[in-house]
C-alpha cells in the first residue's frame, strides 16, 4: 500500500470509532469498536514502518509528512493505544458505570486520533494546532471521574499547558518572522523550509525562538520545571488514560522538540542549544528523583517516573550523534511499553485495594498473584535494571554522552538513576512485603470476573514480553532504522 | 519586511493601537473588579480587530479582513458575554485574594515592560530593524505576554485566570499582525485558542461549579501536591 492510504487508515480508524461510539450508545459495541480501531491503527503503522524508510513523503499539498522519525513515534503511540484499549475493557467494566462507557471510548479514540496526527504534521503551525487539540480532548478524560481532585487536575492541566504552548506559538512566529526576511512575506513554514533557511537565520533570533519552542513544547512533554501539571493529570484520569498520556502524548510533543533541535543544528550557534537541552533534561531527572523518593501515591509515583524518562530521552536527544539519537528513540518505545504496564498494574492494584496510597497496599502478590508479579517485573524494568530493554537504551545514552561535550551530565544522570532505582523499588518493597499477610488478604475488596481478569492481564503480558526480548536482543533492523532517521533529519 | 516600508500615517496608527492595547493590559492589572477586566479585554480585542483591518488595508492582505471580523465577533463580543454571564451567575464581582495588590502589580508590570523593551530592541537590532515599528510591536507583544503571566500568577479567581490566558494570546496576535501579516494559518490558530478557552470555561469550570457551588477561587484547588 502507498503511504497515503496507510495514513488514511491510521486517521480514519479512530475517527470511525468516535462516530460509531457516539451514534450507537451501547457499552459493549463501543469497547469492541474502539479495540478494532486500535488494532487497525497498529497494523497500519507496522506496515508504514518499512515504507517510511524510502521517505520523506509529502502528502496532501504539503500538510502531511511521512518520514522514519514520524513512523517510529507512531509505532510507540499506536502500541500504547492498542494496549490501553485492551486494558480499558477490563478496567472500565469493573468500575460498573455502563451508561457513561460510550462517551469514554469516543473520547479515548478521539484522543488517540489527535496523538497520531502530531508526528504526521509537516506544517509547523498545524503541528502546533495538533498539540493544542490533544489538550482539548484529554482535559475531559482527565476530569472523567468527576471527583473534586479530577476537576482540579483538569483545570491545572489546561491552564499550565495552554500558557506553556502559547510560548511555543511565540517561538514559531519568531521563526516565521526571521525566515520571512529571506523567503518573502507569505510562505508555508514546513520543517523542510525551516531546515533550508536555517543557515541564513540570525543566530540571536534563532536562539530566542528555539528557547521559546523548547520551553513551550517542553511543557507538554513534562520537562522540569514545567512538569507541574503532569503528576496531577496522570494520577487523576482512569488508568488507560494515564497510560495514553504518559506513553503516547508525551512522545507526540517530543517529536517537535527533536525536529527543532535538528533545525537549530544548521544555524551557526555552536553547542549552546544542545547544552540547554541537556541541562533541562538533567533538571527533569533531578526533580523526578526528589519526588519519587518521597512519594505516597502509586499513580503519582508512575507520573514522576514519566518525568524522569522524558528527562532521559531529552538527554539522549541533547547529546545527539548517531548513538544518542538511537538510544533516545529506543528508549521512547521501551518507555511507552513499560509505562503502560506500570499504569495497568496500578489500576489493578487500585481496584483491589480501593486506594492509591502506598501505605494502604500490602502483600500485592497474595492479593493479585499474576498481575502483581507482572507489575513487579515492570517496576524492575522501569528503574533501568537488566535484563530489560530500558537498561540497554539508558546505557546507550550514557555512552553517547561520554563522547560529547556535555560529559558532566552523564555523571549527574548516573547518580540520579541510582537514587531513583533505590527510591522507586523501596516503595515496591513496602507494597509487596511487610506487616501481616492475613491483614492484607482481608483488605482486598475486588474479586474480578474471569473476563475482567483476562482483559486486564493480557495487555500486561503484551507489554512485558517485548521489553524483555528487546533487552536481550537489539535487532540490527532497529540500528538501520535509527541511522535512516538520523540521515533524514539532517537532510531536512 | 512589510512594517519597514509603510506610510507614516499607517505607522502612527499602528503605534497608537499597539500602545493603547498595552495600556488596557495595565487597566486589567490595576483593577480588582472583574467587570473592569472584561470591559478592558473586550476593548482590547476591538482595537486588535481594527489593527487587523488597518494592516489588511495598508499591506494588501485581504484575508486579514476576515480575521478582523472574527476577532471582533468572538473575542470582542462572544467571549466577554459568556464570561460576564458566569460572573453574574456566580455572584463574584471582584478579586478578593490576590497575591499581590493591584498597585504593587502595576509596578511589577512596568518593570516587565522595561524588560520587554530591552529584549525587543536587542532582537530588532540583531535583525537590522532597529528604530522601526518592529521594536514597538515586539515590545507590546512581549509585555502583554509577561503581564498575562503575571496575572496568571497573582490572581486567583478562575475568571481572571482565563482572561490572563486571553491577554497572553492577544499579545501574540497583536505583534504577529504587524510583524508577519502574511503568515498562513494565523486565523486557524486564533480560533482554536478561543475554542480552547471556551472549553476551559464551560467544560471544566462549570463542572467544577456544579460540584462545589459557591467558590470560584483557584485557591481552593490545592489538594494535589507533592
Amino acid at each position: 500500500m502507498s503511504p497515503g492510504s496507510l495514513v488514511l487508515v491510521i486517521l480514519l480508524a479512530p475517527l470511525t470509532a468516535v462516530a460509531g461510539c457516539q451514534l450507537v450508545r451501547s457499552p459493549r459495541f463501543a469497547e469492541y469498536l474502539n479495540l478494532a480501531a486500535s488494532v487497525f491503527v497498529f497494523a497500519a503503522v507496522l506496515w508504514l514502518l518499512p515504507v517510511a524508510l524510502g521517505g520523506p513523503y509529502i502528502l496532501l499539498r504539503g500538510y502531511i509528512i511521512v518520514d522514519a522519525l514520524g513512523a517510529w513515534v507512531l509505532l510507540s503511540c499506536s502500541a500504547v493505544y492498542l494496549l490501553a484499549s485492551l486494558y480499558a475493557i477490563g478496567y472500565m467494566r469493573a468500575r460498573n458505570e455502563p451508561q457513561r462507557l460510550h462517551r469514554f471510548y469516543a473520547l479515548l479514540a478521539g484522543f488517540a486520533l489527535t496523538i497520531l496526527l502530531g508526528p504526521l504534521m509537516n506544517n509547523i503551525g498545524v503541528y502546533w494546532i495538533a498539540i493544542e487539540f490533544t489538550t482539548l480532548i484529554s482535559t475531559f478524560l482527565v476530569g472523567f471521574e468527576k471527583t473534586r481532585e479530577g476537576v482540579e487536575a483538569a483545570w491545572k492541566y489546561i491552564v499550565i499547558v495552554s500558557a506553556g504552548i502559547s510560548l511555543a506559538l511565540l517561538g514559531i512566529v519568531f521563526y516565521y518572522w526571521n525566515a520571512s526576511l529571506h523567503l518573502g512575506p507569505s510562505f508555508n513554514l514546513t520543517w523542510a523550509t525551516l531546515r533550508f533557511v536555517a543557515p541564513q537565520l540570525n543566530p540571536t533570533m534563532a536562539l530566542t525562538a528555539f528557547l521559546l519552542v523548547f520551553i513551550g513544547f517542553g511543557t507538554k512533554v513534562g520537562l522540569a520545571p514545567m512538569h507541574t501539571w503532569l503528576p496531577d493529570a496522570h494520577s487523576e484520569g482512569p488508568a488507560p488514560v494515564s497510560a495514553m498520556l504518559s506513553g503516547a502524548l508525551l512522545n507526540t510533543a517530543m517529536v517537535g522538540i527533536v525536529r527543532f533541535i535538528h533545525v537549530t543544528d544548521a544555524v551557526r550557534l555552536g553547542g549552546l542549544p544542545r547544552t540547554v537541552v541537556v541541562v533541562i533534561g538533567a533538571l527533569s531527572l533531578a526533580a523526578a528523583a526528589l519526588f519519587i523518593t518521597r512519594q505516597t501515591d502509586i499513580k503519582r509515583l508512575m507520573a514522576y517516573s514519566s518525568v524522569e524518562h522524558m528527562g532521559v530521552m531529552t538527554l539522549g536527544f541533547g547529546f545527539g550523534g548517531p548513538l544518542g539519537l538511537a538510544g533516545a528513540l529506543y528508549h521512547m518505545l521501551n518507555h511507552s511499553l513499560n509505562k503502560s504496564l506500570m499504569f495497568f498494574g496500578s489500576g489493578t492494584a487500585m481496584h483491589a485495594f480501593h486506594s492509591k496510597r502506598i501505605g494502604r497496599i500490602h502483600h500485592v502478590l497474595i492479593a493479585m498473584p499474576v498481575a502483581g508479579a507482572l507489575w513487579l517485573a515492570g517496576a524492575i524494568a522501569i528503574t533501568g535494571a537488566p535484563p530489560f530493554a530500558l537498561f540497554l537504551s539508558e546505557l546507550t545514552i550514557l555512552r553517547a554522552g561520554l563522547a560529547g561535550p556535555n560529559a558532566w551530565a552523564v555523571y549527574v544522570m548516573l547518580v540520579l538513576l541510582v537514587v531513583i532505582f533505590v527510591g522507586f523499588l523501596n516503595h515496591f518493597r513496602a507494597m509487596y512485603f511487610g506487616e501481616s499477610a492475613q491483614a492484607a488478604a482481608a483488605t482486598v475488596r475486588w474479586r474480578p470476573t474471569s473476563s475482567e481478569r483476562i482483559w486486564c492481564l493480557l495487555p500486561m503480558w503484551l507489554a512485558l514480553v517485548p521489553i524483555l526480548v528487546m533487552g536481550l536482543w537489539w535487532p540490527s533492523a532497529f540500528t538501520h532504522y535509527f541511522n535512516v532517521i538520523a540521515a533524514q533529519l539532517d537532510r531536512g | 519586511m512589510f512594517a519597514a516600508h509603510i506610510p507614516p500615517l499607517a505607522g502612527s496608527l499602528f503605534s497608537l493601537l499597539a500602545i493603547v492595547s498595552l495600556l488596557l493590559a495595565f487597566v486589567m492589572l490595576g483593577s480588582r473588579w472583574l467587570n473592569a477586566y472584561l470591559g478592558a479585554f473586550a476593548l482590547q480585542s476591538w482595537l486588535i480587530a481594527v489593527l487587523s483591518a488597518a494592516v489588511a488595508y495598508y499591506g494588501g492582505y485581504p484575508e486579514l479582513y476576515g480575521i478582523a471580523a472574527l476577532t471582533a465577533l468572538f473575542r470582542g463580543l462572544v467571549l466577554p458575554y459568556l464570561l460576564l454571564r458566569i460572573t453574574r451567575r456566580l455572584d463574584v464581582d471582584r478579586e478578593l485574594h490576590e497575591r499581590l495588590s493591584p498597585s504593587a502589580s502595576l509596578v511589577v508590570g512596568a518593570l516587565l515592560v522595561v524588560f520587554a523593551f530591552v529584549v525587543a530592541t536587542h532582537l530588532s537590532t540583531a535583525l537590522g530593524l532597529g528604530g522601526t515599528i518592529a521594536v514597538l510591536a515586539l515590545t507590546a507583544m512581549l509585555s502583554m505576554k509577561l503581564i498575562g503571566f503575571l496575572m496568571l500568577v497573582v490572581r486567583r479567581e478562575v475568571v481572571s485566570q482565563i482572561l490572563a490566558l486571553l491577554v497572553i494570546e492577544n499579545g501574540i496576535f497583536l505583534g504577529s499582525q504587524i510583524l508577519v501579516p502574511g503568515m498562513p494559518l494565523l486565523i486557524e490558530m486564533v480560533i482554536l485558542f478561543d475554542l480552547l478557552v471556551v472549553v476551559a470555561c464551560f467544560g471544566v469550570l462549570v463542572r467544577y461549579l456544579i460540584a462545589h457551588a459557591g467558590t470560584t477561587s483557584s485557591r481552593e484547588l490545592r489538594r494535589l501536591v507533592g
